[in-house]
């Protein structure tokens, strides 16, 4: 081997941040998981909002993705890639202070998501909520540890890079795009801004983040930790190296087309969702070949999983990890979509993935860490065992009743009655699976009862031992190809010295500035409204639906009318593409707790969304809908009124010229006129307050159509 | 949907320097061996007068 004719070198591995990386996954955990506890009994037992805004579902539920994803499997991607990619690459982590900048970095973050989603602060866009100011500095964060990560690989001892290091390449330029993307943003101040995209448009760039968030954040840096500790626990080498380099190449080829799967029958051009089916189908083959190598890891090994909690907690996650990549294609066919999509089978087949594959890799490599960074045997086993039993019944009793409570409601949701008139109210599809919410907060109980003897567990395990902060390694340089001259010693010199290299960087360069040149200005021509009476929102309709956005409606209505006979008999006329172009955000939502929202315009008076926002029962008795009272009471803020129609002016939402002059008086003219039309039913109330503009907006969503049938009957 | 040219630009722009990533490794012979990385991996390779 050319390598015994390299000196030894000695290097140190750094602990402390692994350890610091492990700990905030486990705080985050319990705190993500907890609230997600909240939002599910929420669901069951609506006083548990409070009638308080920052604790009502429509705020919670986005903290509870942002944090059990970004936060939770965040920095448990971290752990594992400071304290396993040195290891593998033969290398001390490039640079620790900037490893410490990445870890406050991200916990700042984490922390600033949090109080500005709870307090309203959000852009709308699922999983992406987050606003301006925390976009870009998600971007400088993941651009230091993406310094750390390539110059610890350019600095390696060996000269093969395992594939898990391979998984986590992909996942940091994969995601920088992804965020890059779905982020561009016009702000009209410090903590809010709008979508460069508009409606079809913003939905199309949303889902390609949000699907490919699932595999680049959820999958790839997780089939990553996967190839490390699996073998690592069971001792034994990874089934086949050759199927994970071709299933490695072959998921990320595949992944990045998948997105549209996430808008099947909606107003996304026909083409567009068959190719995310097409793609979303094939990626069974990739998806499957790294579960069964991670299963087939353990051919000859089950007697160590008898004994071993970790490799237990990895048999269940491979297994989840496999019935998740087999739902996936399956859903996405249209036929099967039509059944499953808005209803809760999504959230189970999204906790499968969540709990069993992301939750269960994590417990598994903390229980393999712990004892390492401490020097010490875990603290108990057998209580871990408890943790992985307990933790396993609480993902089938979480995951049986959504799917239930899916295929049931969906059925319900489609029910004919032998006239042709629709068999069950919307409330009735949801009483009616209620029962299954309950079961499903107690399978969360369960789970999240785990999660607390870990805890405990590595509590107890850390008093047992001594923090080892430093270990050290042995490894002969990497034989160079070529002898580095001196002066090239400079970061550059690797992109210098590599044309192919070069290349691609410049590539990348010169495609995310073109793309920022190329955005406004084409996406503007391409939201002239291809049906004409589509026009644009009134100050008041615009700042109601800010309101909309800042209250997380779209975590329970959609607003999107597939063109199904359930649904037209439903909602109304199903929703056109045209509708939708001065949407920025879009809000079609993913999930309908509540019934679809795009035809409410015009559908009850004035007086029954005052009263339905106070209090949805005294509307429809039994609505599990939270009350929103203090949209009665707040005054509406139109100090940004005026910067919010010049923003949408920008994105080429044709106000006249100097509109955001008068605009604020235009606001009062409307707000006044619901006022005194809530009055005629003797709701007094002032025009300045909040749930004017609520009104205004939810009687102007979907009716612009309405106009366009009469201009053209009159026409005829 | 003028949108999809943005994201074909993206996604194309990453899967090629994907792909290019892959025949440069390949061609480096990242991928010649197939046996020894995962067994070494199991091993640590912790300096003697240590541990």
């Amino acid at each position: 081997m050319q390598q015994m004719q390299q000196p030894l070198e000695r290097f140190h591995y750094d602990n402390k941040l692994p350890k610091a990386f492990l700990m905030v996954t486990i705080l985050w955990g319990v705190v993500g998981m907890l609230l997600g506890l909240l939002i599910a009994f929420q669901m069951a037992f609506p006083w548990l909002n409070f009638d308080f805004a920052l604790t009502t579902f429509g705020r919670v539920r986005p903290v509870h993705t942002n944090a059990v994803i970004f936060a939770f499997v965040g920095n448990g991607i971290f752990m594992t890639i400071y304290y396993a990619l040195p290891r593998l690459m033969k290398a001390s982590m490039f640079n620790e202070k900037l490893g410490w900048v990445h870890f406050w970095g991200w916990q700042l973050i984490i922390v600033a998501a949090a109080v500005t989603l709870l307090t309203g602060h959000t852009t709308g866009k699922e999983y992406a909520e987050l606003e301006w100011p925390i976009d870009i500095a998600i971007t400088l964060v993941w651009v230091v540890f993406g310094i750390n990560m390539f110059m610890t690989i350019i600095k390696r001892r060996e000269r093969h890079m395992y594939v898990a290091a391979w998984f986590w390449i992909a996942t940091w330029v994969t995601i920088a795009m992804l965020h890059i993307v779905n982020s561009f943003e016009i702000p009209v101040s410090m903590l809010k801004s709008y979508s460069w995209y508009a409606g079809v448009q913003d939905a199309l760039v949303q889902w390609w983040y949000g699907h490919n968030a699932v595999a680049f954040f959820l999958t790839t840096p997780y089939i990553g930790m996967m190839y490390y500790f699996v073998p690592k626990a069971a001792n034994r080498p990874v089934y086949s190296y050759r199927w994970s380099i071709i299933h490695f190449w072959a998921l990320i080829f595949l992944y990045i087309w998948a997105g549209p799967h996430h808008l099947l029958y909606t107003a996304l051009p026909d083409w567009a969702q068959s190719l995310g089916t097409v793609f979303s189908v094939m990626l069974i083959f990739p998806s499957w070949a790294g579960m069964l190598n991670g299963l087939m890891t353990l051919r000859g090994a089950w007697d160590k999983v008898r004994e071993e909690p970790i490799l237990k907690f990895f048999v269940v996650a491979l297994t989840c990890y496999g019935m998740s990549t087999f739902e996936g294609p399956m859903l996405s066919l249209k036929n099967v979509n039509a059944i499953t999509h808005f209803t809760d089978w999504t959230v189970a087949h999204v906790h499968i993935g969540a709990l069993g594959w992301n939750g269960f890799l994590t417990f598994g490599a903390i229980y393999f860490l712990i004892p390492r960074l401490y020097g010490t045997p875990l603290f108990s086993k057998k209580l871990a065992a408890n943790h992985f039993w307990i933790g396993t019944l609480g993902i089938i009793l979480y995951a049986i009743p959504m799917y239930f409570a899916g295929f049931t409601q969906a059925l319900m949701w489609k029910e004919f009655t032998p006239e042709g008139t629709l068999q069950y109210q919307f409330l009735q599809t949801v009483t009616n699976i209620r029962p299954m919410y309950i079961l499903r907060g107690i399978g969360g109980t369960l789970y999240f009862t785990g999660v607390l003897l870990m805890v405990y567990n590595v509590w107890k395990t850390v008093a047992a031992g001594k923090f080892i902060p430093t270990e050290y390694g042995e490894a002969p340089a990497l034989s160079k190809v070529f002898v580095p001259a001196k002066s090239y010693s400079f970061w550059h010199a690797w992109i210098e010295r590599r044309p192919v290299q070069m290349l691609v960087v410049s590539l990348v360069v010169v495609g995310i500035g073109g793309i920022i040149e190329l955005v406004p200005t084409f996406l503007i021509k391409s939201n002239v409204p291809t049906i004409a009476s589509v026009k644009p929102y009134t100050p008041l309709e615009l700042e109601g639906r800010d309101i909309y956005i800042r209250e997380g409606c779209y975590t329970c209505h959609s607003q999107m009318v597939r063109p199904f006979r359930d649904e037209v008999a439903r909602y109304g006329e199903y929703s056109k593409a045209g509708e939708f172009v001065y949407d920025h955000p879009f809000q079609w939502g993913s999930k309908r707790t509540g019934p679809d929202l795009h035809r409410i315009g015009g559908k009850y008076p004035d007086s029954w969304h005052y009263n339905h926002m106070w209090k949805p029962t005294t509307m429809s008795p039994g609505s599990l809908m939270p009350n929103y009272p203090w949209l009665l009471d707040d005054d509406l803020d139109v100090s940004h009124t005026a910067a919010k129609i010049r923003a949408m002016q920008t994105l080429g939402v044709p106000y006249g010229n100097g509109y955001d002059q008068i605009a604020v008086a235009d606001l009062k003219k409307q707000a006044t006129t619901i006022a005194e039309n809530l009055k005629k039913d003797k709701i007094k109330t002032s025009p300045d307050k909040e749930i004017i503009a609520l009104i205004a907006y939810l009687q102007r969503v979907g009716t612009d159509i309405k106009a366009e049938k009469k201009n053209t009957v009159t026409k005829n | 949907m003028s949108v999809m040219i943005i994201l074909m630009i993206a996604s194309i722009l990453v899967a090629g320097g994907f792909l290019i990533a892959f025949l440069v490794s390949a061609r480096q012979g990242q991928f010649d061996d197939e046996y020894g990385p995962p067994v070494r991996m199991l091993f640590d390779d912790k300096p003697k007068e240590i541990s």
